[in-house]
């Protein structure tokens, strides 16, 4: 029973297929995966792997064809009407019309909270992702890491214990990138979340997990669960011990094993 | 940035402007010498040609006339006319106007209640855009008289019918603008609601009315513009007494060129107030919403 209360997300031979007009397409199929309360679980593979759409399945943006998913022990569906999850998309998707608060404000309004409330939080997950002092500014006028900081407060902002992260920082440099990478293991210490997240990149998969999921397209599945051995506490020069090579390049040898398909 | 402004904005304006205004001056010539040839012939005057080139610029009926009889004309009409007179330009603008407001007013609610169920409504979408778009290819002066005739016979007049043209023709542009505005939001922005478990209402007044406000105002813009249209063509076939349509009529009917045409350009001159104030309100409005000042219009 206690192993249970702890299972976050748990998938057992999920599969899902989209109707398209040229035929169905296998986008996951015999996915096992069992997310504990505080994990940090990356997912990564090339594009058609199904790792953002496993995110959306659990997100209930996408319905499973086949298998069970339950995400706090209860289906995807009913999960998302108690709020389970925050929800970090690729691009910050913040509402032009809004200033940052307002922002970070829109999942409060329309949960209910009140005027009281909003304020103190606001105030609170801005601090949490440093932009203490922008609350009245307009996207526009914030970089594109700043944005996608204040997407991360607008996810935070109703206390999901769950946050899923599609590619949050694909489309930034890769300095941006250091800084945001070490501030969200912060802010994972600091809140104790569970967190699902989605990446090309090797080495910020390697960084960021304790649990490593490698995928692999046509059709989208998991060829292998990493368990990181890495300590909680990871400083950015982490990235050039042995510890982090040796399993860095276990998730290569995953991804290539996925490859075979294309001799 | 005042020199700077000047050269770039009005001057070329004030450039087009000297031209047409030389053009017209040189039709008005071409245009008014035989009339003005016919009359001094009538008189029995023997008119050297720049007698008759000053007659030509000053004929009471002129077939057209010049821009300073135009301007003295409005000028006479307007600011040395008490309003309330029925010759006063500034009343007949008024009446027009009226209309105009009331109708625009009509056709804009209807033209959002309209956008509104076509987007939340299957039903509609499918089976009522067809009808919107046919209801544009009616020709108006052809709808206008029987309108009017219609709402007399069951009671209705005066400024009712004129506004309901208006109606009939500003709907158009904000039902269609407003579909592609409510629609506008990207699917990322409506994912995120969805994993709030947003209902429709908080969809709407949060995300999709909000982003719909550009296309709203590039519609009201083209909505306020034909509103007066509708509302001066309301004028011409009912032989109404009062309005920029009556002024027009009655011109047309006693060969009053000079006066339909200072009733032609109150008219512009309204429409482009008219625009001018759907765009300063846009403005306020994109402020407001904090539009990037580079994409502001």
């Amino acid at each position: 029973m206690a192993e249970n209360q702890s299972s976050v997300v748990s998938a057992k031979n999920l599969g899902l297929t989209f109707q398209t007009n040229d035929g169905p397409v296998v986008a996951l199929t015999g996915v096992n995966l069992e997310v504990k309360k505080g994990d940090f679980v990356s997912f990564i593979g090339p594009s058609g792997c199904g790792k953002t759409t496993f995110l959306r399945a659990i997100a209930d943006l996408e319905k499973a064809t086949e298998g069970e998913l339950r995400v706090n022990g209860t289906t995807p569906e009913d999960a998302r009407k108690n709020r389970a999850y925050g929800y970090v998309f690729q691009a910050a998707a913040l509402y032009p019309w809004r200033t940052i608060e307002k922002n970070i404000a829109l999942p409060l309004e329309i949960m209910g909270y009140s005027a009281q409330e909003q304020q103190a939080r606001i105030a609170r997950t801005m601090e949490l992702v440093n932009l203490t002092g922008f609350e009245k500014k307009f996207p526009w006028q914030l970089s594109g890491g700043m944005q996608q900081r204040a997407s991360i407060a607008r996810a935070l902002a109703f206390d999901a214990d769950l946050l899923l992260m599609d590619e949050p920082f694909g489309a930034l440099d890769e300095i941006v990138r250091d800084h945001l990478n070490q501030q969200l293991l912060e802010l994972w210490a600091r809140t104790n979340k569970t967190i699902c997240f989605v990446t090309h990149s090797i080495p910020e998969a390697v960084y960021l997990s304790t649990k490593i999921v490698v995928m692999s397209p046509r059709p989208g599945r998991v060829t292998d669960i990493i368990e990181s051995t890495l300590p909680r506490e990871r400083p950015l020069d982490i990235r050039e011990t042995p510890e982090f090579l040796a399993i860095a390049h276990r998730v290569r040898e995953g991804l290539a094993a996925g490859h075979s398909y294309d001799d | 940035m005042m020199t700077e402004t000047l050269r770039t904005r009005v001057w070329p304006v004030v450039a087009v402007l000297i031209v047409i205004i030389a053009l017209w001056y040189v039709a008005a010539l071409f245009m008014n010498r035989s009339v003005a040839v016919n009359e001094a012939e009538l008189k029995g005057e023997n008119l050297t040609s720049s007698e008759l080139w000053m007659k030509s610029f000053t004929l009471k009926k002129p077939l057209l006339p010049t821009p300073d009889q135009i301007g003295v004309e409005i000028w006479k009409t307007t600011a040395e006319m008490k309003v309330t007179s029925k010759r006063s330009l500034v009343y007949h603008a008024w009446v027009t106007l009226s209309a105009t407001l009331l109708g625009f007013a009509i056709g804009t609610a209807t033209g959002i209640l309209l956008a509104v169920g076509i987007v939340h409504n299957k039903a509609m979408d499918k089976s009522l855009m067809p009808w919107v778009i046919a209801s544009q290819t009616i020709p108006i002066l052809a709808v206008a008289p029987m309108l009017i005739v219609v709402l007399n016979a069951i009671g209705i007049s005066g400024l009712l019918p004129k506004a309901l043209i208006s109606t009939y023709l500003s709907f158009f542009p904000v039902v269609v603008g407003m579909v592609k505005g409510l629609r506008s939001p990207e699917v990322i922005q409506l994912d995120l609601m969805h994993t709030y478990n947003a209902n429709k209402t908080q969809i709407f007044w949060k995300l999709r009315f909000p982003a719909s406000v550009p296309f709203l105002f590039a519609s009201l813009k083209v909505g306020v513009a034909i509103s007066l249209i509708g509302a001066i063509v309301g004028e011409l076939p009912t032989g109404a007494v009062a309005g920029l349509g009556a002024r027009l009529l009655s011109g047309s009917y006693y060969g009053q060129t000079i006066q339909i045409w200072s009733a032609l350009f109150v008219s512009a001159f309204l429409a482009g107030a008219l625009v001018f104030a759907v765009g300063a309100t846009e403005r306020v409005v994109n402020r407001l919403m904090g539009v990037k000042p580079e994409a502001r219009v």
